[in-house]
């Protein structure tokens, strides 16, 4: 009998406010440890939190985004545990009421029909801040300038049944929101943190199985990985007679294995109840209203958009529309070269790969959009052929430049002249008889042969489509 | 000098330089000097900077500032934050704390104008009624030092009592301003939830703890509190309730209330005990003056020590996790692991009170015992507030006794928790309903002070202290004085 995996994540995304959720603390990565904490920060006695007004905006954006209710009543609770990285001993969090209810997103993996995955919920919390366990001997390091960060914790269903969705998943959400501008979106400084809760059970059985969680896993490649990788492990251990222990596991990317992180599983008991320093956040319709009309269009409404009035493909849409610097570039492109599937081939083909060979995000592209978009005009209006385009391209990526004027330059236009290319076409036919006897005798495949010659004499400028119309008509003959 | 005049009367004497500040914080520095080591009212006296802050007093009136503050000395209760003066809550766990902030009430009284004299004692956090659990060790009551003086603020009560300062700031959670000044026979007011900020005050129970003001009369009373109320973005419980008479009170003289419906609970009031003989002239008193007795009824009460001990400890116990060793506050020697320095630095660093709070609070909370507890509580905390409304809108104010018997001798009830958690059976209603409440002196027995609560309506701080003022205008109770008149007859005696 076979097994069927059941998946949910938590991740938390670090939310792009200028300051602390609690405290006026600025929020910017990579400063001297303990230089962006503050008095409320560090826990001193007698500072109290006031909640920062952008955090909850950007709550409700994420919330309205995934079609959830935005409970008008929420409250930030006290979630209670000792670690010298929490300064007051408790993290102020959302247990009972979160601000995000239940919601979805249509999450896209290759070569399947659109998914939507329940959201259970999103709630408001600030992050604890670092321990640093190998910069002293014998002592740990804590930097407080990461507590207090305002951090949306968003919970999925148990929706997902392979590693590839829910890193597909995790994809979506990333692309979500970055649209949103509500996350910087950077994995590497853990602006976004998930963790998997993984169990198996056989097919058809109704009771999900004994889950692990794996925490904190930071790129898409690695969710992927730590969950395959959890996966097995669960029907290696079923299978061979185990069970699996509820616990919570670090994900090791050297090695390629999840591992236990608590020998004992200890039942933390949080004593989560109402933060008394904080009233209940009560959102008005107004406010709600606000930040509705204030919504960016987003990557699904997007991807519908570009298949039914672009034409685009499934496939397209969704490669196009993941990022949104992505698909403002292809907007960008596609306004200026008028043909989407020519403007959606390159940026995904020629742009892609000499952006990936070059390690460059689209926003550091050297062929800016608007250039992009000139030369596949002049591909779109025969002035130059593909081909010649793709040398241009590597001229512009390497020394930049005016589309048009290093056509004029470069003598790159495409010969259009019917006369020009019929004379290179009657020499070449002239010139090739066994060829034209073969073609006569039924082998097609010669006809790129008679092509190739075309457009060598021309050296490369003759337009294809009036080589391919002249040697039909002239072999016919 | 004579410091033992009302605010208005030193305020008018520094205005025609009767006296300057500096005369009038040198003499009550020296009084504090001189009775200080018997009283242990002040845990710390910044005799320095006191002297400092009145001397820019004096140039301040001199250059015609009309604050009636400027060049007051005020002495604050160890529990609010003082940049750069140490903060200990009188606890061991701050013995050399020093916050690199004030608290905004202090804040504010300074911006005023006001003199800091020092820091007084309280019970460790504030948990207690005697001060009796302090770190610093206990207080004597100015009228007779084997007894105490209540608390938690009871050093603030003893310095206003025994003329060390003029007045004084205090903190109540469950009657830690109104308790000691009964006891103190003085005048003590916690304001409404929320009318002061908390920001800067070391949290024991956020939901309940209140900032207020000791002092000898609710006039001297009314000179101090819209220095330090209102509304502060740094504390989000803090009040945006505006009052113009609050504002009003910077400039004109507090007014008496003639007249108005006055409730007297029939839960407390069919067995007053000692305090029978002096409530019941005080009701004769406000009857005589033109108010209406009316009966009323707080049928949950009973439940409001239990309720309270099991929010506050909740409360306390998660507040008080941030006293970990690690960045501040006490920390032990040579801790061999976290769990060790955790344990050694809180076992140290914490007293046997604040150690019970922290175990029940955390009892309270914990699965499995949460619904029973915490969330039962709060819903006993929603009826005494539904009851106190229903109260409110037959009434204007409720009049209870402060305390259920004089100040008890030191050590009658340090073994037995449950004894003195019921001293605060008059107090802790009103403040699980954050309501505004006051006690002022209204008689004496065995010599002792003895202390009539008033309860009002949210934000009704004006009808308690215009309440007061009229009492205190037919009764001289508040101007009696430990040591003048010793043995005096008890209560009931009209001027």
């Amino acid at each position: 009998m076979s097994w069927e995996s059941v998946i949910g994540l938590e991740v938390h995304v670090q939310l792009a406010t200028n300051s602390k959720i609690f405290s006026g603390a600025p929020t910017a990565f990579g400063a001297e440890p303990n230089t962006q904490a503050c008095v409320v920060d560090l826990g001193l006695p007698g500072v109290l939190p006031v909640l920062n007004e952008e955090a909850v905006r950007m709550a409700v954006k994420f919330g309205l985004a995934i079609g959830a209710e935005i409970h008008p009543y929420s409250v930030f609770d006290r979630k209670n545990y000792f670690y010298p990285d929490l300064p007051k001993g408790y993290q102020i969090s959302q247990f009972e009421q979160p601000i995000v209810g239940r919601g979805s997103l249509t999450v896209h993996v290759e070569g399947c029909e659109p998914q939507q995955v329940g959201i259970t919920r999103a709630h408001l919390e600030e992050d604890a801040g670092k321990s640093i366990h190998d910069a002293y001997a014998g002592l740990t390091g804590i930097d407080l300038n990461r507590t207090g960060t305002p951090l949306l914790e968003v919970v999925s269903e148990p929706d997902l049944r392979t590693a590839a969705e829910a890193a597909a998943y995790f994809r979506q959400l990333h692309s979500l929101v970055r649209y949103l501008k509500i996350c910087d979106g950077n994995l590497a400084e853990g602006s976004m943190r998930c963790d998997a809760n993984v169990s198996v059970r056989r097919v058809g059985d109704p009771e999900l199985g004994v889950r692990a969680e794996i925490k904190n896993i930071n790129s898409f490649r690695f969710v992927e990985m730590a969950i395959t990788y959890e996966i097995e492990r669960q029907i290696e251990l079923l299978e061979s007679g185990g069970t699996v222990a509820r616990d919570t596991r670090l994900y090791d990317a050297e090695r390629n294995e999840t591992r236990s992180m608590r020998s004992k599983e200890l039942s933390n008991d949080y004593r989560y109840f109402p933060d008394p320093d904080l009233l209940p956040v009560e959102l008005d319709q107004s406010f709600i209203d606000a930040v509705a009309a204030d919504l960016p269009e987003l990557p699904e409404a997007k991807l519908k958009r570009y298949v039914a009035q672009l034409e685009l493909s499934n496939y397209d849409a969704a490669w196009l529309t993941q990022d949104p610097e992505v698909a403002e570039f292809f907007e960008a492109v596609f306004a200026q070269a008028g043909n989407a599937k020519l403007a959606a081939n390159w940026v995904m083909g020629e742009l892609s790969a000499a952006l990936n060979k070059a390690e460059l995000s689209i926003a550091e592209s050297p062929v800016p959009a608007a250039t992009l978009g000139e030369l596949l005009q002049r591909i779109a209006d025969g002035t130059v052929s593909g081909k010649i385009a793709k040398g241009l391209f590597d001229t512009l990526w390497q020394s930049g430049g005016d589309v048009d004027t290093i056509i004029a330059r470069e003598g790159l236009q495409q010969v259009t002249d019917s006369g020009e290319i019929q004379a290179m076409v009657d020499e070449i036919v002239a010139a090739n008889p066994d060829q034209v006897a073969q073609f006569l005798s039924g082998k097609d495949k010669v006809f790129g042969f008679f092509v190739g010659q075309v457009m060598k004499a021309s050296k490369g400028k003759a337009n294809p489509a009036q080589v391919n119309e002249l040697l039909r008509a002239a072999l016919k003959k | 000098m004579d410091t033992d005049l009302s605010l208005a009367g030193l305020a008018t004497g520094l205005r025609e330089r009767s006296f300057s500040s500096v005369e009038l914080t040198a003499a009550l520095l020296a009084q504090i000097a001189e009775r200080n080591p018997q009283l242990n009212a002040f845990i710390t006296v910044t005799a320095d900077e006191a002297l400092q802050q009145a001397a820019a007093a004096d140039a301040a009136l001199a250059g015609g500032d009309s604050s009636a503050l400027c060049g007051i000395p005020l002495a604050y209760k160890d529990i609010f934050c003082t940049r750069g003066v140490r903060t200990t809550c009188g606890s061991r766990m701050l013995e050399e704390f020093i916050a690199p902030y004030d608290a905004t009430a202090t804040a504010r009284l300074a911006a005023a104008g006001a003199v800091m004299l020092g820091k007084t004692n309280m019970d460790e956090f504030a948990m207690g009624s005697s001060n009796e659990n302090s770190h610093f060790g206990t207080v004597a009551n100015p009228w007779d030092d084997t007894r105490v003086p209540g608390g938690s603020s009871g050093g603030s009560a003893c310095a206003v009592a025994a003329g060390l300062a003029p007045a004084a700031l205090g903190t109540d959670t469950g009657g830690s301003i109104r308790q000691p000044a009964a006891f103190c026979g003085v005048s003590g007011l916690k304001p409404t939830y929320g009318r002061v900020s908390r920001y800067g005050m070391v949290a024991f129970a956020s939901s309940l703890d209140q900032a207020g003001v000791f002092a000898r009369s609710a006039a001297d009373i009314a000179t101090v509190l819209p220095h330090m109320a209102g509304f502060d973005p740094l504390d989000s419980t803090s009040s945006e309730h505006e009052d113009p008479w609050l504002d009003a009170c910077t400039t004109q003289p507090l007014g008496t209330a003639r007249s108005g419906r006055i409730g007297l609970p029939k839960q407390y009031f069919r067995d007053l005990g000692v305090t029978e003989a002096s409530l019941q002239s005080a009701c004769q008193v406000l009857e005589a003056s033109g108010f209406e007795l009316v009966d009323v009824s707080l049928p949950h009460v009973d439940a409001a020590i239990p309720c309270y001990y099991i929010i506050a400890g909740a409360e306390a116990s998660t507040n008080l996790s941030r006293y970990d060793g690690v960045r501040f506050g006490h920390r032990c020697d040579n801790p061999q692991s976290l769990e060790d320095l955790y344990r050694r630095s809180r076992s140290e660093g914490f007293g046997a009170e604040v150690k019970r709070r922290i175990l029940t609070g955390t009892y309270a909370l914990s699965v499995g015992y949460y619904d029973a507890y915490y969330l039962k509580a709060q819903k006993i905390r929603r009826l005494i507030q539904q009851d106190f409304l229903a109260a409110f809108a037959d009434v204007d104010l409720i009049i209870a006794p402060t305390t259920p018997d004089i100040a008890f001798k030191r050590g009658d009830l340090v073994d037995d928790p449950v004894a003195m958690y019921q001293q605060d059976i008059y107090t802790i209603p009103a403040s699980l309903a954050g309501l505004p409440a006051m006690s002022i002196p209204c008689g004496t027995h065995q010599g002792l002070p003895l202390g009539l609560q008033l309860i009002g309506p949210h934000f009704a701080e004006k009808r308690l202290l215009e309440t007061a003022a009229s009492f205190q205008q037919q009764t001289d109770w508040h101007l009696q004085r430990p040591g003048q008149n010793p043995q005096a007859a008890d209560s009931g005696s009209e001027t």
